[in-house]
């Protein structure tokens, strides 16, 4: 440890202003500083600081994130063995889902890191560790046949046009890693609907539709049990599949503090209303679909809890969190039930919300002024 | 009659070294005024070096405002006139004779005495600088008068000292000093008392002022929270507030005619061996307080709290407005993979450290940022730490682009720096909120005169 640090040291003049590699700066400070919490202290404003810093609160995510993750790489070697008409064994899924899915992972992060880190160099700023989270979203909201040329280039479209052309994380209006699918959906849409792409390298006679694709195209006689849908065993998006999981991930970002369970509640909410106000209609059949399977079915359990809480693209208000969260899960049931284009409608409602965030923050700002001249109005009257 | 007033919001941070209640005397041999205790304070010298001085002896003035003037709080000969970069005065050094002889000026009695009468002794003998105005919180302006004056008669910030120890015994002077207060305005004196801690009698026995209990962890004990829940300050208007041992400095000013800076100072801090409170004078320079009786190591001496104190140098000086120092180790030491470890004894207003398992514990806190600076992340956090009905990342952005109106319309006359400084503490990406909204607030005021 000491080792290290020291040569680091010995290192670092090297990466400074003037040094031999000075371009390099931004990818020295970025390992260093993952490696050590930097020696900084406080030079003005309070002298003691809370312990929490961007790192912390991206590694809680990170963890909150590895149950639904490990069960996704399961669960895409159990669908590809199901489709092949075997069961397989538990170690025998999950390393096949391991080997297909840790390609995009890296893909996704080299990329990705690759272009922050030349954005911090050019800007002079550090690197943020926005990414960190992103870069592991992208590979659990594709589906596991997505090739790794398009990943590549959706990743590099969302870091690039979703977060950089604003100023970085913490600047960006959209969600980044649903930029990337957005992108991957709207550039690719051959590939990435239907139900080819669902199940890796399945056998040609089996379905392979998500519960969704069925949905739409009204087999609602062949979508899974609401228990395998709640567990999972289903196909889907790489690491979106299983509510039990997603689960265990809000538990753990609301434990920390670090989700917000304002917009988790509402999302579901909205959600529920939307449902129930289409089974009240029931006009057709997938309005008659019961309430509780559009919560565990496609996305929508993962966009509440890991997408909709980005708490940069989220609104910042109280009020503001409860009208954006309910209108999130009411829009996103409303696009899967009435439009025949796009299966699922969590992903677009979620960036429409994101767009409209700030909207909505200023108007319960707005109210908060009011307010306050009104007190004035009141003195003045008197 | 009081009211009581529950605050919810906040955040008491428990820090080792608090201060044993009781007093020590303590004589220091050199005393500092430092001007720039006093935000937007011009200083110009009425005396030089080799000087000799009264307690009450003018100092300098206000090139402003010329009529605050600032005293010596010793008798003794001006020792330096301590300038920074750009000739910038930084402290004004007396060397005390040990004597304390003041300039005598005549006792008065309050009841027969006006307005513009008490606020004239009040600035010739220098302790008119005690009187702060809010918004801004600088010195008030004895030409206009303020809606009410407030005495936050606790402190909530880390390790404060205990304000019932700091005026036991002195009720004469205290009351006379409420009196005094009660002729400046029209409207009422808030003494604002803490409803489980403050016991002293010379607290709730006071009159002439209205007693509002609060309750709450820190900031309650802050002069802002306590006006937004009692009435909050609009545009246009403003408060004065001060601290007890002001008040027993001008009730006892206008009992014997004699300025008297007597300061009973809190040394707290995890680094401190002793920590207790010393009776001293205004300005004391603290290098006997501290000598011996700090750890081995490389510590941070603060005049103030950890929250909004000056850090000071070992033989510095205690600040005009403050009533404590503090010590703390500085923090700055690289620490290997410190944000992926389990975190039992890290301090952290998130949950995302384990050490949350104890409430109870309290921290030896050094002066590390934690990380590095990034754009504003995290949200919904600050507000819980922060109880205004104002919206904290809204105001701090209309002050970083400087939106004269929005910092209005969202806020900015109600609070003060020292209000951001939770948020500022429990920050994930580590801005430097409280000298933002300073420089928010001495814009809004060179933009307002």
């Amino acid at each position: 440890m000491k080792a290290l640090r020291k040569l680091l040291d010995k290192q670092k003049p090297h990466f400074e202003k003037g040094g031999r590699f000075e371009k390099f700066h931004s990818a020295f400070d970025s390992v260093e500083t993952l490696l050590f919490v930097p020696d900084k202290v406080t030079y003005s404003g309070s002298h003691i600081r809370d312990a929490i810093d961007m790192k912390r609160t991206m590694i809680v995510v990170f963890i909150s994130l590895v149950p639904a993750l490990l069960f996704g790489m399961w669960n895409i070697g159990n669908q590809h063995f199901l489709s092949l008409g075997q069961v397989p064994e538990l170690w025998t899924a999950f390393f096949y889902g391991f080997l297909k899915m840790l390609p995009i992972i890296i893909v996704s992060y080299v990329v990705g890191l690759g272009i922050e880190i030349i954005f911090a160099q050019i800007k002079g700023h550090e690197v943020n560790e926005g990414f960190f989270v992103s870069g592991l979203l992208i590979p659990m909201i594709v589906p596991p046949e997505t090739p790794l040329w398009q990943v590549a280039i959706a990743v590099a479209f969302a870091v690039v046009f979703g977060k950089e052309v604003f100023g970085g994380t913490g600047m960006n209006i959209v969600n980044p890693a649903l930029t990337a699918r957005a992108f991957l959906f709207f550039a690719y849409p051959a590939d990435m609907s239907g139900d080819k792409v669902w199940i890796a390298d399945k056998l040609d006679a089996y379905s392979g539709a998500t519960p969704l694709g069925n949905a739409l195209v009204g087999n609602f006689d062949q979508i899974p049990s609401t228990y395998d849908m709640f567990m999972g065993f289903i196909p889907g998006s790489n690491g979106e599949t299983s509510v039990l999981m997603i689960l265990i991930g809000a538990a753990i970002l609301l434990a920390t503090g670090i989700g917000n369970w304002r917009i988790m509640l509402s999302v579901v909410v909205g959600g529920i209303v939307m449902a129930l106000l289409f089974n009240w209609w029931g006009a057709n059949k997938y309005m008659e679909l019961p309430f509780y399977n559009h919560l565990i079915m496609g996305g929508f359990a993962f966009g509440a809890v890991f997408m909709a809480t980005d708490p940069v693209t989220a609104t910042q208000t109280k009020k503001g969190m409860y009208i954006y969260g309910f209108l999130i899960g009411a829009i996103a049931i409303l696009i899967r039930v009435f439009n025949p284009a796009y299966p699922e409608g969590v992903m677009l409602s979620i960036l429409l919300m994101n767009v409209f965030a700030p909207l909505i923050d200023h108007y319960v700002i707005e109210s908060n002024i009011k307010k306050r001249l009104k007190r004035i109005k009141v003195l003045v009257s008197n | 009659m009081s009211t009581n007033y529950l605050i919810n919001k906040g955040l008491d941070i428990k820090l080792l070294g608090d201060s044993e209640k009781n007093i020590v005397d303590y004589s220091a041999k050199r005393f500092a005024v430092k001007p720039t205790d006093f935000i937007g304070v011009f200083p110009k010298m009425m005396v030089a070096e080799g000087d000799l001085v009264q307690v009450g002896t003018p100092l300098f003035y206000d090139k402003n405002r010329t009529n605050i003037i600032f005293t010596s709080p010793v008798s003794g000969k001006v020792e330096a006139l301590k300038r920074g970069a750009k000739r910038r005065l930084l402290e004004v050094i007396i060397q005390s004779d040990d004597k304390f002889d003041a300039v005598q000026f005549a006792p008065q009695k309050v009841d027969g005495m006006s307005r513009e009468a008490i606020i004239e002794t009040m600035l010739q003998s220098g302790i008119w600088p005690m009187l702060r105005q809010r918004p801004y919180s600088v010195i008030a302006n004895p030409a206009e008068t303020p809606k009410a004056i407030y005495i936050p008669a606790f402190d909530t910030s880390p390790l404060a000292p205990d304000f019932d120890l700091v005026v036991q015994g002195k009720g004469d002077e205290f009351q006379t000093g409420l009196d005094v207060l009660k002729k400046l305005t029209n409207g009422p004196v808030h003494l604002n008392v803490d409803a489980k801690n403050t016991t002293s009698k010379v607290f709730l026995n006071s009159k002439n002022v209205q007693i509002n209990k609060f309750s709450g962890p820190h900031p309650t004990g802050n002069v802002s929270v306590q006006a937004s829940k009692i009435s909050p300050i609009n545009k246009g208007e403003l408060i004065w507030y001060l601290y007890p041992q002001d008040v027993i400095t001008i009730g006892n000013f206008f009992l014997t005619g004699k300025v008297d800076f007597t300061r009973i100072i809190a040394l707290a801090g995890s680094e401190v061996l002793k920590p207790r409170y010393y009776k001293t004078v205004l300005g004391a320079c603290i290098k006997r307080m501290v000598d011996g009786n700090l750890t081995k190591g490389n510590n941070r001496t603060i005049s103030g709290n950890v929250l909004t104190g000056e850090k000071i140098e070992m033989d510095g000086f205690v600040g005009f407005y403050d009533s404590m120092v503090t010590v703390i180790p500085e923090g700055n030491e690289a620490e290997f993979f410190g944000w992926l470890l389990p975190g039992f004894n890290k301090f952290s207003f998130s949950k995302t450290f384990l050490s949350w398992m104890f409430p109870n514990r309290k921290y030896r806190l050094n002066t590390n940022l934690h990380g590095g600076h990034r754009s504003l992340v995290m949200t919904g956090k600050y507000e819980q730490v922060f109880p205004f009905d104002i919206y904290p990342m809204a105001l701090l952005k209309a002050i970083m682009v400087e939106d004269i109106d929005a910092m209005e319309n969202l806020g900015i006359y109600e609070i003060d720096a020292e209000d951001f400084a939770l948020c500022e503490v429990i920050d994930t990406s580590k801005t430097e909120m409280q000298s933002i909204v300073r420089k928010g607030l001495e814009l809004m005021r060179k933009e307002m005169s």
